[in-house]
């Protein structure tokens, strides 16, 4: 079957998106460091010049400018790659943008496995989890170039900090430009699942969909969740599959500790326990490689998927509850 | 006007100490004394803020980056009519609006979270890069300590102010040379600040921090440079104004006994009475 590929990857997607809000909102800042033609910055540019700032090689001081321009009553956008963004410059999200609850987007690039090549300094694969433990925090992860068009208008409109993890590479397409987003929305993309639900985003959610054909094939009856946020969770939408599939299965391009996995696992454990299984970066390092192949590696290829559904499904209905 | 400046600044002192007095557990007395004359200067006659206003858009914006002294800030803000003066026995106190380091939504008059250090330069750099795009002319100040200036995010700060040209954007170093742990010189040493701010691109003034008439001086010609941001090397004393604080690290973060509060509040009346 032939994948059908953005022809834009979410980086240029969002600087559309913001370029187009920025026409109706004169308080827009968009600040990098170095990286204000790699993070989609130059549409912005091309139409406000003196609001687009190349602070230098310095994402501190970048995330700094940010909190002291939305201090002052500015819509600030900063963008750096994910391990940057969420690592380097975390303290000073935490204590001058988060604390003070202040109106700045951390916009992140090469989230995920999609710094691919690069390899494993410039992949952002604990990101989600880092953020996620950040009070006042808004977690964001697109699947494709379209749900980032219209994740980053939605974000913009939001007063506060949100940290939205975007990818490198064009990403095969999942959705049209009809995609709804809502800050604490899941989008339930096939509702009709019995047997299991698997709950996704970023680009594992095109990977989640291929793995659901493979189960659809074997005779299995899977419903699919798309959750663009991983904070705040719709625990409303977890509850509802596991009421209805009593088996999930997290799909995610992070670690499996602390991101949606553990957002999941930990709404479940509270609420209604019910067996599952994280998919992701198994606590581990990765390594170079294409973001096609790392996925595939770093256990999001759709069979392994699957495989991993299908054991989940017959051990819930062994009914001895030894479910891993 | 001096004398009514120094009377100011030795009120501040005063609640410094009863701060250090009554504030739950130690606060941080020595090194808000010593930037205690700095803080007077610009709240009580440099700056242009309004205290029935405190989110005018339009009011000059202070950032104490060494926000551990803080006692001295929450002091000259409650002086000048921001919040009650006996809040000022909250400090650091569960459940009260002054905070052990502080807090921009919780406190009227703070500009700027801040307390961890070396991070209040580059917020005040985005607040004097939002008044030059957005064609506002008010200044920003911030307050860092000479140890402070070790944390390397101060220099990318640094070189992006100046490379941005931000005039009104003046950061006051207080040169006491004394850190946590002891002297600056013998932990990590910051000799040749002058110079080191040069080199960064920095307009660099220098004046002895506890002068009020240098310090006015320096201040209005550092509000009225053009072209590049200025610095003002303050050099000063940790613990001034109380005899036995001043050059005694042990004042980092103490509490004082009753008698050496007294004695502080008894050398404080005596100055007052000389001014």
């Amino acid at each position: 079957m032939s994948v059908i590929y953005d022809e834009i990857n979410t980086r240029q997607a969002f600087g559309i998106a913001l370029a187009e809000y920025a026409k109706d909102d004169h308080r827009v800042f968009a600040i990098g460091a170095d990286t204000t033609k790699s993070m989609g910055f130059q549409e912005l540019a091309k139409l406000q010049p003196d609001r687009v700032i190349n602070n230098g090689i310095a994402e501190q001081n970048m995330m700094l400018l940010g909190a002291g321009l939305a201090a002052c009553g500015a819509k600030v956008f900063v963008g750096t790659y994910a391990p940057f963004a969420s690592m380097r410059m975390l303290e000073q999200v935490r204590t001058f943008c988060a604390y003070p609850n202040l109106d700045v987007k951390i916009i992140s690039g090469l989230g995920g496995l999609s710094g691919a090549i690069e390899g494993v300094t410039h992949q952002g694969i604990e990101d989600l989890s880092l953020m996620r433990c950040i009070p006042n925090m808004v977690v964001v992860c697109p699947a494709d170039a379209n749900a980032t068009r219209v994740i980053t208008r939605e974000i913009a409109k939001y007063q506060g900090p949100v940290y939205l993890r975007i990818g490198r590479t064009p990403v095969p397409r999942v959705f049209d430009s009809s995609y709804q987003f809502r800050i604490g929305k899941a989008n339930v993309l096939k509702e009709e699942g019995r047997d299991a639900t698997l709950i996704c985003n970023g680009a594992a959610v095109y990977r989640a969909l291929e793995a659901e054909k493979l189960l659809t094939q074997k005779g299995y009856s899977v419903r699919v969740v798309e959750m663009p946020c991983v904070k705040p969770l719709d625990v409303q939408a977890v509850l509802d599959s596991a009421k209805k599939t009593r088996a999930l299965v997290t799909v995610e391009e992070n670690n499996v500790l602390g991101g949606l996995g553990g957002a999941v696992s930990e709404a479940l454990a509270e609420n209604d326990p019910t067996p599952v299984y994280r998919i992701g970066i198994e606590d581990q390092y990765t390594e170079s490689g294409s973001h096609e192949e790392l996925m595939d590696k770093y256990h999001l290829l759709p069979s392994h998927i699957a495989q991993m559904t299908e054991k989940l499904i017959e051990e819930r209905n062994k009914g001895d509850g030894a479910w891993r | 006007m001096y004398d009514e400046l120094r009377k100011t600044a030795n009120t501040l002192r005063r609640d410094v100490m009863e701060i250090a007095r009554h504030a739950a557990g130690p606060s941080h007395p020595g090194p808000a004394l010593s930037c205690c004359d700095i803080v007077t200067a610009l709240y009580f006659h440099i700056m242009r803020v309004d205290p029935k206003r405190p989110q005018w858009e339009d009011r000059d914006r202070l950032i104490l980056s060494k926000g551990h002294a803080c006692p001295v800030v929450y002091a000259a803000l409650a002086r000048k009519g921001y919040f009650p003066l006996q809040d000022l026995t909250t400090v650091r106190r569960i459940g009260s609006y002054l905070q052990g380091h502080p807090d921009m939504k919780k406190t009227p008059g703070i500009d700027m979270t801040s307390g961890s250090l070396g991070n209040g330069l580059g917020a005040g750099a985005g607040m004097a890069l939002y008044a030059k795009r957005m064609k506002k002319d008010f200044h920003t100040f911030v307050i860092l300590g000479d140890g402070e200036c070790q944390e390397g995010v101060v220099w990318e700060a640094a070189m992006c102010a100046a490379a941005m040209r931000l005039d009104k954007l003046i950061a006051i170093v207080d040169y006491n040379h004394l850190q946590s742990c002891g002297a600056v010189e013998d932990i990590l040493p910051m000799e040749f600040m002058e110079d080191k701010w040069k080199a960064f691109g920095w307009n660099v003034l220098s004046v002895n921090g506890h002068h009020m008439e240098e310090l006015l001086c320096t201040m209005e010609t550092a509000i009225h440079y053009r072209g590049r941001p200025t610095v003002v090397i303050a050099h000063t004393v940790k613990g001034k104004g109380v005899s036995f604080m001043e050059h005694d690290n042990s004042w980092h973060q103490k509490i004082p006994t009753e008698a050496q509060y007294l004695q502080a509040i008894r050398e404080l009346e005596e100055e007052m009475a000389c001014l």
